[in-house]
Formats: structure tokens, C-alpha cells, sequence
């Protein structure tokens, strides 16, 4: 199915990609030690690793949806993060002893959980205009913008959680050869809907925001809106591709966001 | 009929808040919600309102504000009440009272007695749609309130209730605002992430509320924590109270507004019991902190939300409205 409601130009990328995901290999989920960690009386980290890798982000996955579906009295809402489940939980209504002895059994074969994944395409347009940092990513990485572009949009990216910013998506993983450390200089205002790297991970800024990673390019579709519920597009799990446009497709696509016309939709392999 | 209360003269930085935001931290966004819940609270059991009613916070001193309805009962816990009736006479409402006041009253708030900030509760509540919710206002996303914003000069504050009926105002038993001289503490999540003797430094040391607070987080000037590990962990999800400490040492108490995940390790969270006390601390004030077991926070939970009830069956009938 499209990607776009708004139109068709991206069909034929669409197709493309799902063939990739077709063959995406099997991850093999390692068996780390979990860790239970106590965030105050409030909030309880199950911790699978200390380290950003797909393993581990699958089983705290797994776990957000088995924990999601067990419904445990007085778990207020969970948040998946890199390496843990953050289940934030009222202590009126369950103990940590009590999340712990309940959870706990949950922890096993989480390997065969298959949560639901979402694809998405998002426009990306790499002008110059927007691409404050594509020059200097090129140059410090010994290849030209145009190869810069082409490592960049044609990964697939895992959404490891969302953070920092309302929406804000970190998704992986970049390859090797764009990997760079954040800007010595981090910029006061980066626009939204920058599209931008750090370390081995992608993002867009959802928000107007201060901000240090470099930045590659800009959608005009809207990550973030308070008018939807949720409001953030991605989510945890998700798995992206950036597809390039030109800038008159930018200012069109642009226009219809504005006006409330250009929605996402994610799509099956 | 509507009714609202109208800003006639703005202050320093007045939102509304509530209890919060909760089921969209997943999504990166913030609780928010008030400082300090329980003053919060207290001031819509004041009004007869269910606790997570949202009112207006005020830091230090409120804007002033006018009677654009029939009328309104409203009480403010953290500074008194001044109240100019429409015809010109002058009075003082003393903190955690309700008042009943008339079209063309006007009312201001403050200033804070000891307080960081004080709050602002109307019966009924407020008539605003709010985000995702609540209306808890998070500027930075433009979320709840009016507009997402702080209130500034002008807005008009719709009220549920544009009339309310005269009754006995009523008056909450003595609570200390008062925060208490050592902060509960559960150590964790990453306190193996610094250096021995940090532990002990936390807990043995006075700390001053420093001027860079905000609503995201209280930072502290004192000793400094030493890490053991570097200062960069993979980021997780932080909790209220979450005392973070990033490359100085120094540690960041995060509050309503924190960010859902951070990158820096965590020593300790403050007990749930303690946060709301956070929120009333003036940059200068001191702070020590104690540590207790996850049991022990839970317990202390447990007592405060019974002190809470009894202040909800306990409040005193003060004398008939006019």
C-alpha cells in the first residue's frame, strides 16, 4: 500500500523496500542478564543490556507487548527504551515486589514474541538548503555527498525509542561508514523536521530544538502533532526508510502538511 | 451562561497544571503536571474539586486576575489571597482558604509565603479542552493550557461553573509546606555507575538549590558525585525524582517537566512521598537527602496519601459566604 495518502511517488520505492525487508535476516536474540532496577518507588527498569544493539532493543520490545497485553494492576504506562522496559507504576495500587514476582515469569521465551512492526517511508529532501552538515559528514567520512545520500537513504532504520523531544525518533543503524561522533558545537535552533546523524543512530527533529547532530536534509512531512493521539507518528519498533526528494516535491509535500493533507501510513512488507 | 477569569495584569511565569500527562512517555513526551502535587491537591479539596483539577501555578507572586462571571470560588494554598472587591474595599484570604467572589472582583496571588510556587484553584474547574488528556501546560510543545503557553494579559480563563452558590467557605487543617529537612532517597538506578564514596557524598552533604532550576530539573551546587564509569550512559527512562549527574558532578533533580529518557547516569530517585516538597524549594535553599529502601518509599507514599484523605474529610467550615 502507499506510503503516502497524499500521491504516488512513491509507490515504486515502496515496493523496493519491502522487497528488502523480504530478506532482512533473522535476528538471533542472545540471552543477557536481566537486571530489575528500581527507579524510586515509582518506576521499575528492566534492563536487558547496556549497550544499543537489535537484540537487545527485540527483547525490550518483546516484553513491552507482553507487558502491554497483561494489563498489571497499577502499571501506569510503559516506555521501551534501548536497552530497557521503563514501566512507570503506581505504588497505591501494586509494590514493587508484587511487578517484580509478576514480571519476572514474563521474561521467559521472549524470543518468540513477534510484535506487530510498522514500515514507513518518509521524504527526505537533501538540497543544500537543508543539508547544513552533508559537506563537512562528506568530507569527514571520505566520501562524496552523493554517496553520503545514497548510505543514508537507502538503509533500513529500527526505531529504538523515541526521547529527547515530543516524537523525537532514534533510529538504527547507521552504516559504519557514516558514523560520527555528535557536533563539537551543538547549534541553538535546528528546524523541524531536520533530518540528522549521530554516533551509529538517525533522527528527526520533531520540534524546533536546540540540537548537536548533523544534519543531512529535512522532511516536510510532520513527525509530531498534538491534534493526533497518539501524536507521534513512529514508535518504538518501527522501522523507516528515507526516501529522497527534490526540492520541488519538498515545497509541494510541504504545502499539503501545512494544510493538513499529508499523512504518513505505514505499510506491510 | 459562561464565565471566566480574565488576566488583567500578568506576573511572573502562571500555567496551569495538573496532575499530569500520563500514556504518552513513550512518545517522548513529558508528564508535566504540578511542581507540587500536593499543594495542588489540597487547593482543589479546598474548592470541593476532585484532586486532579487543574490550576493555575504561579512562581513567587500571581498575575491579577478579574471576575468575568457571575461567580467563583476559589482558594490558593502557598500565599494568601488578596481580593479588591468590585466596589474598591481591600481584604486578605489567608493561604488554603475559599472565598466566593463576585463579577468585577478582582483577586491576586501572593506573594509566596515560603514557597517556590503557589497555586490557584476555581470550583469546578477550568472549560479548556487541554492535549493529549490534560491540560498541563508544556510550552515547549505548545501542550495544554491556553494555546500551550503561560498566561499573559488578556487571556480570558473559562470557567465549568459560571455561577457557584454562596455556602460556608471552608478552610484546610494545618499542613507544613515545609520541606522536610532530609529528602527520602532509593539509590539507583545506576549508582554502581559512580565512584564509592558518592553514595556517602549524597547522602552526607548539604546541597544549595542553584538558579539554573526549572521545571524540567533541580540542579544542585555542593560536593561533587564522582563517576566511575565516564558520564555517558546508553540513554533510559528516567522517573520523577530522578537524580541524574552529568560530566561536573553535579547532581539534576529531575521534575514535572523532565525528559522521559536521559543519557546520564542516575544515583538515586526521590521518594514519591518527597517529590512535591522539590517543587517548593526556592533556588538558595538547602537540601540534604537520606537514603531508605524501595519499601520504605512505598510506606512513606502510603502515610502521605492517607494524610491527604484525612485533610479531604477533615476541612473546617469557616463562616457563610456573602
Amino acid at each position: 500500500m502507499s506510503a503516502l495518502r497524499d500521491g504516488t511517488i512513491l509507490r515504486a520505492f515502496d515496493a523496493r523496500v519491502a522487497a528488502r525487508f523480504g530478506s532482512l535476516p533473522e535476528e538471533r536474540v542472545s540471552d543477557p542478564q536481566v537486571r530489575l532496577l528500581s527507579n524510586g518507588d515509582t518506576a521499575l527498569a528492566v534492563e536487558f543490556g547496556e549497550r544499543i544493539d537489535r537484540a537487545t532493543s527485540e527483547r525490550v520490545l518483546a516484553l513491552h507487548d507482553r507487558l502491554a497485553r497483561a494489563a498489571l494492576a497499577g502499571v501506569v504506562e510503559l516506555l521501551p527504551t534501548f536497552r530497557s522496559l521503563m514501566v512507570h507504576y503506581d505504588p497505591l495500587r501494586t509494590s514493587r515486589a508484587e511487578l517484580a514476582r509478576r514480571i519476572e515469569p514474563l521474561l521467559a521465551g521472549l524470543e518468540a514474541v513477534q510484535p506487530a512492526t510498522r514500515r514507513w517511508t518518509i521524504p527526505v529532501c537533501y538540497d543544500p538548503a537543508f543539508a547544513l552538515d552533508l559537506d563537512e559528514v562528506a568530507a569527514r567520512t571520505g566520501l562524496t555527498p552523493a554517496e553520503v545520500v545514497e548510505h543514508h537513504s537507502t538503509t533500513t532504520y529500527h526505531v529504538y525509542m523515541i526521547g529527547f523531544l515530543p516524537g523525537y525518533p532514534y533510529m538504527g543503524d547507521l552504516p559504519a561508514r557514516l558514523a560520527l561522533p555528535r557536533r563539537e558545537n551543538p547549534r541553538t535552533q535546528v528546524a523541524a523536521g531536520s533530518v540528522a546523524i549521530a554516533t551509529t543512530l538517525s533522527a528527526v527533529y520533531t520540534l524546533q530544538s536546540p540540537g548537536g547532530w548533523h544534519i543531512l536534509g529535512r522532511t516536510p512531512a510532520s513527525l509530531w502533532s498534538r491534534r493526533r493521539n497518539p501524536p507521534a507518528v513512529l514508535a518504538p519498533g518501527d522501522k523507516v526508510r528515507f526516501a529522497p526528494i527534490r526540492m520541488d516535491e519538498f515545497e509541494r509535500l510541504a504545502k499539503r502538511a501545512e494544510a493538513g493533507e499529508l499523512e504518513l501510513e505505514a505499510w506491510d512488507a | 451562561m459562561t464565565g471566566a477569569l480574565q488576566v488583567v495584569a500578568s506576573s511572573s511565569i502562571c500555567m496551569l497544571q495538573d496532575l499530569g500527562r500520563y500514556g504518552q512517555q513513550r512518545y517522548g513526551v513529558p508528564v508535566s503536571g504540578a511542581l507540587d502535587t500536593v499543594s495542588l491537591r489540597i487547593a482543589n479539596a479546598v474548592v470541593g474539586n476532585p484532586d486532579g483539577s487543574a490550576a493555575l501555578e504561579m512562581f513567587y507572586r500571581g498575575p491579577t486576575l478579574e471576575v468575568a462571571a457571575g461567580s467563583v470560588r476559589v482558594a490558593a494554598i502557598g500565599a494568601a489571597l488578596e481580593v479588591i472587591a468590585a466596589g474598591g474595599a481591600g481584604r486578605t484570604v489567608p493561604a488554603g482558604q475559599s472565598v466566593r467572589l463576585a463579577r468585577g472582583d478582582r483577586l491576586t496571588v501572593g506573594p509566596c509565603d515560603t514557597t517556590l510556587v503557589a497555586y490557584l484553584a476555581v470550583e469546578g474547574g477550568f472549560a479548556l479542552p487541554g492535549d493529549l488528556g490534560s491540560l498541563s501546560t508544556f510550552a515547549r510543545a505548545g501542550l495544554g493550557g491556553i494555546d500551550g503557553r503561560p498566561l499573559k494579559k488578556g487571556d480570558l480563563l473559562p470557567l465549568a461553573a459560571a455561577n457557584v452558590p454562596a455556602r460556608a467557605e471552608r478552610r484546610a487543617p494545618k499542613w507544613d509546606l515545609a520541606p522536610p529537612a532530609r529528602v527520602r532517597v532509593v539509590f539507583g538506578p545506576q549508582d554502581d555507575h559512580f565512584a564509592d564514596r558518592a553514595r556517602q557524598t549524597l547522602v552526607e552533604s548539604a546541597y544549595t538549590v542553584s538558579r539554573q532550576s526549572d521545571r524540567m530539573g533541580m540542579r544542585l551546587e555542593g560536593p561533587v558525585l564522582e563517576h566511575a564509569k565516564g558520564f555517558n550512559i546508553v540513554s533510559d527512562g528516567t522517573a520523577p525524582g530522578s537524580i541524574q549527574v552529568p560530566g561536573n558532578g553535579l547532581p539534576i533533580v529531575l521534575l514535572a517537566d523532565r525528559p522521559t529518557t536521559g543519557g546520564y547516569p542516575k544515583i538515586a530517585t526521590v521518594a514519591s512521598a518527597d517529590v512535591p516538597a522539590l517543587g517548593r524549594l526556592r533556588p538558595g535553599a538547602t537540601i540534604g537527602f537520606e537514603a531508605v529502601g524501595v519499601e520504605d518509599a512505598e510506606a512513606a507514599r502510603r502515610e502521605l496519601e492517607a494524610r491527604l484523605a484525612a485533610l479531604r474529610t477533615g476541612l473546617e467550615t469557616i463562616r457563610r459566604s456573602r
